[in-house]
């Protein structure tokens, strides 16, 4: 609000312009409560890795239930205290620890480590914007997400255990208290965290949207964005117009939990008593979650769909094949993700012909898809590819995109999800396409931002350690899952060794096992790069990669407002890589037509 | 402040980013009580759904908040007239027809309450509950709006509103506008599926 004030001041603080960086920030003001763009995106970055962490480490916790049964684990004590008696994990721990896993990696790290990092990072630097619009809802959007991760982390160590219920806490299972010990308090909390969380996305998502249309430098027309700007784009409007539907679900819920509602509940017998709610539909709130929850994987995946084509057009030191057919896939799925929502609800007794429509709908999502991954390989053709780590782990982005969404052309299918819902074939479709793959789409940005953020390099060598490690064990543990859902092996339960028709895999459980904590190590040996390389890394170039978008044009460790003097102007396309007659394999888009006489096409010529 | 250097005046888009970000968050406004409003169309057509009539004070608060409206309005045009007295004036009514309306609810409510209409409990229906969710999460809205005129309010008397900085009045106009007409959905909306 302030605003209206400073605009009066214009010719002031022209005038000031180029002093401002001088101006020494104390300690809070420049790495606590930041309003600069870099400095927020870096925040929300250290939250993901942390919560990365701790929901990791939650996975291994769980699957050692799973790939052994009829272990003890007795030397967990220390770790999990009452939540380990006798050496046996509690088997309402074991749900708890399998919804956070949930909505720890789903949430808090690939919607705000993944956009938040990345779309408050790169969107200013490579629209050509000195920071955000707002910088104080910025600052808000990153302190609303600290909030609520201090709600969500506080909840793991309530006496009854944090959200147990699934992460897309069905009622009526989430909406009474004393149903599970994880419908308790740790459910209250999680419902008071998500709220915070989605007035967290709202204001950061409102921002993107405000900059990326009102923000840019001169010449940078729509069709000259980088694809990671279309990306983050739409994916902050796709969370502008689904978080809120979220919102109003969750609110529902809390009325039906704390005052007395009815919403979702309708004829419900607890220790064979009736429970005096009426009239509420548990169908309603699966509507309404998923209504968000549709569009929210793919709020994960679309920033890594820029990210990756972007890293993959400068390694492959090629323009990115068909630009405008990317962002008009980036549309098309944009578009599908709000009427494909209950393809998650084929079994809750839906009209069969409403599956069919969804189902109709749902498999539509392979075309837009399979564009972008023909793109993507047509752009690796024949390129002069560097496999530096961000490469390396965007071209396995593209493997795991491949085969964790063809298992999604199978589960689309209303008729055989009969028989694959809540199997582990989900697990391992969901996994793949959206999970492992988003993370490997922010270990790409990762990798390749690094030397901006930091303005040191990543050490390579155990990055590519890190890269091959991480790549087979995804594949070691995803890949023996779509076997055991086919066979119909449930998702969610704790214990499977006394069914007689589950027994014969407990072999492949452990190996799922083994598989999983060979992953999760190997995620050490990035956290010791990343934390080792900001302090010790070898110091960055301005353009390490040779790449042609705006950010490079920065000084290696851009100050306050991004770029010393002038904002540069733009005057092309941001791949223009390997063209044929040009001196460099790169032209950066600061570098205009006039300069370029060698290599400009016909239809360039009367821009020179 | 750090946020001096960003020109916010340069906008591609020839909207000032403010009044832009303002559109945005209405329109998660609207997609929350597009749920909300879809789930009661669900939930009424499945069934046991107890009808009752709708308190009548409701039309009274449908035409008090129409002419706030029209107060709101008149306030922006005097200040882009620089006439700051008759500003003040229906700023100050744009507040009082707003305080109204919410008591105007509230009575609403209680009405509800005597005709045994409640939110919770054990012989609450869906169909109350969705109408005091509904009426509930726009006063909550109109709460923030009236806070926000508040503050035009004391930006008023200090001279700060005028016709070289009208940005904060004209947000504030699209804000209360935006209320009004929500509530006109909401009303034309129960009106229709009572």
């Amino acid at each position: 609000m302030s605003s209206t004030d400073i605009s009066i001041n214009k010719d002031v603080h022209h005038a000031h312009e180029e002093h401002d960086h001088h101006h020494d920030q104390n300690f809070f003001e420049k790495y606590i409560f930041s309003q600069d763009h870099k400095v927020i995106g870096k925040q929300f970055l250290f939250m993901g890795i942390f919560w990365a962490f701790i929901g990791g480490f939650l996975s291994i916790l769980f699957r050692l239930q799973l790939g052994w049964p009829d272990a003890t684990f007795t030397f967990l004590e220390p770790i999990l205290g009452g939540w380990v008696a006798n050496g046996k994990i509690d088997p309402e721990f074991y749900l708890a620890m399998v919804t956070m896993h949930g909505t720890i990696m789903v949430f808090f790290v690939l919607t705000a480590g993944l956009s938040g990092t990345f779309s408050n990072f790169l969107i200013p630097l490579q629209i050509g914007a000195r920071d955000m619009a707002s910088g104080f809802m910025n600052m808000l959007s990153f302190w609303f997400f600290f909030l609520a991760s201090i709600v969500m982390f506080i909840s793991l160590f309530l006496e009854t255990g944090p959200a147990g219920g699934g992460w897309t806490i069905y009622p009526p299972l989430s909406a009474l208290p004393q149903a599970i010990k994880g419908s308790a308090g740790g459910m209250t909390m999680w419902l008071v965290s998500m709220a915070l969380f989605i007035v967290s996305q709202l204001l950061g998502g409102v921002n993107y949207i405000t900059t990326v249309i009102n923000l840019r430098t001169k010449g940078m027309s729509m069709t000259k964005l980088p694809l990671t700007i279309w990306a983050f784009f739409l994916t902050a409007i796709l969370g502008l117009l689904s978080f809120p539907v979220l919102f109003s679900a969750a609110l529902l819920l809390i009325f039906d939990r704390s005052f007395g509602t009815s919403f979702y509940l309708s004829d419900i017998y607890i220790g064979g008593e009736a429970l005096a709610h009426t009239g509420g539909s548990p169908i309603l709130f699966q509507h309404l979650f998923w209504f968000l929850g549709h569009p929210e994987v793919y709020i994960v995946i679309l920033p890594t769909f820029g990210i990756v084509s972007e890293v993959i057009a400068t390694n492959a030191r090629k323009p990115i094949f068909g630009y405008r057919a990317m962002i008009g896939s980036l549309l098309g799925i944009s578009l599908l993700s709000f009427v494909v929502w209950a393809h998650h609800m084929f079994v809750t007794g839906m009209n069969p012909f409403l599956g069919s429509v969804f189902m109709f709908l749902t498999l539509i999502i392979a075309v837009p898809s399979a564009v972008k991954v023909f793109n993507w390989l047509a752009t690796l053709w024949r390129g002069n590819i560097r496999f530096t780590t961000a490469m390396l782990f965007a071209v396995a982005f593209v493997s795991l995109f491949i085969s964790g969404g063809l298992t999604g052309i199978i589960l689309g299918n209303s008729s055989l999800d009969i028989q694959l819902h809540d199997t582990y074939f989900v697990i391992a479709h969901f996994h793949l396409v959206m999970g492992a793959a988003a993370f490997f789409g922010m270990f790409t940005g990762v990798y390749h931002w690094f030397p901006k953020m930091f303005g040191r390099m990543l050490d390579e060598k155990l990055g590519a350690v890190h890269f091959w490690m991480t790549f087979v064990s995804v594949y070691l543990v995803f890949m023996p899952m779509h076997y055991l859902g086919i066979a119909g092996f449930p998702r969610r339960y704790y214990s499977w060794s006394t069914f007689e028709a589950f027994n014969v895999f407990a072999d492949m459980n452990s190996f799922i096992s083994i598989a999983a904590i060979m992953g999760f190590s190997a995620q050490f040996i990035f956290l010791f790069n990343f934390i080792y390389s900001i302090f010790r890394g070898r110091r960055a170039s301005a353009n390490p990669w040779h790449s042609n978008t705006l950010e490079w044009t920065t000084p290696p460790l851009p100050g306050h407002g991004n770029w010393p003097g002038e904002i540069p102007a733009v005057y092309r396309w941001p791949y223009d890589y390997s063209k044929p007659g040009s001196v460099e394999d790169y032209i950066p888009q600061t570098v205009p037509f006039s300069q370029t006489q060698s290599s400009n096409l016909p239809n360039e010529r009367d821009q020179e | 402040m750090t946020s001096n250097s960003v020109d916010k005046e340069k906008s591609t888009s020839g909207v000032h980013p403010l009044k832009f970000a303002l559109w945005l968050i209405i329109i998660s406004i609207i997609m929350m009580f597009g749920a909300f409003t879809s789930a009661y169309i669900v939930r009424r057509a499945e069934g046991n759904w107890f009808e009752f009539e709708l308190p009548g004070i409701m039309l009274l608060n449908t035409v008090i908040i129409i002419a706030s409206s029209v107060t709101m309005q008149l306030a922006y045009n005097a200040a882009k007239k620089n006439n700051i007295s008759m500003l003040k004036i229906m700023l100050f009514s744009t507040m009082a027809l707003g305080i109204a309306f919410l008591a105007g609810q509230w009575s609403g409510w209680s009405e509800l309450v005597q005709n045994s209409v409640y939110f919770g409990g054990a012989t609450a229906n869906p169909s109350g509950s969705f109408l005091y969710v509904l009426t509930g999460v726009h006063g909550f809205h109109l709460i923030t709006g009236l806070i926000y005129i508040a503050a035009v309010i004391s930006a008023a008397l200090n001279y700060k509103v005028h016709s070289k900085n009208i940005l904060r009045i004209q947000l504030c106009t699209i804000y209360w506008h935006f209320l009004g007409g929500l509530w006109l959905y909401l009303y034309i909306f129960l009106r229709i599926n009572h």
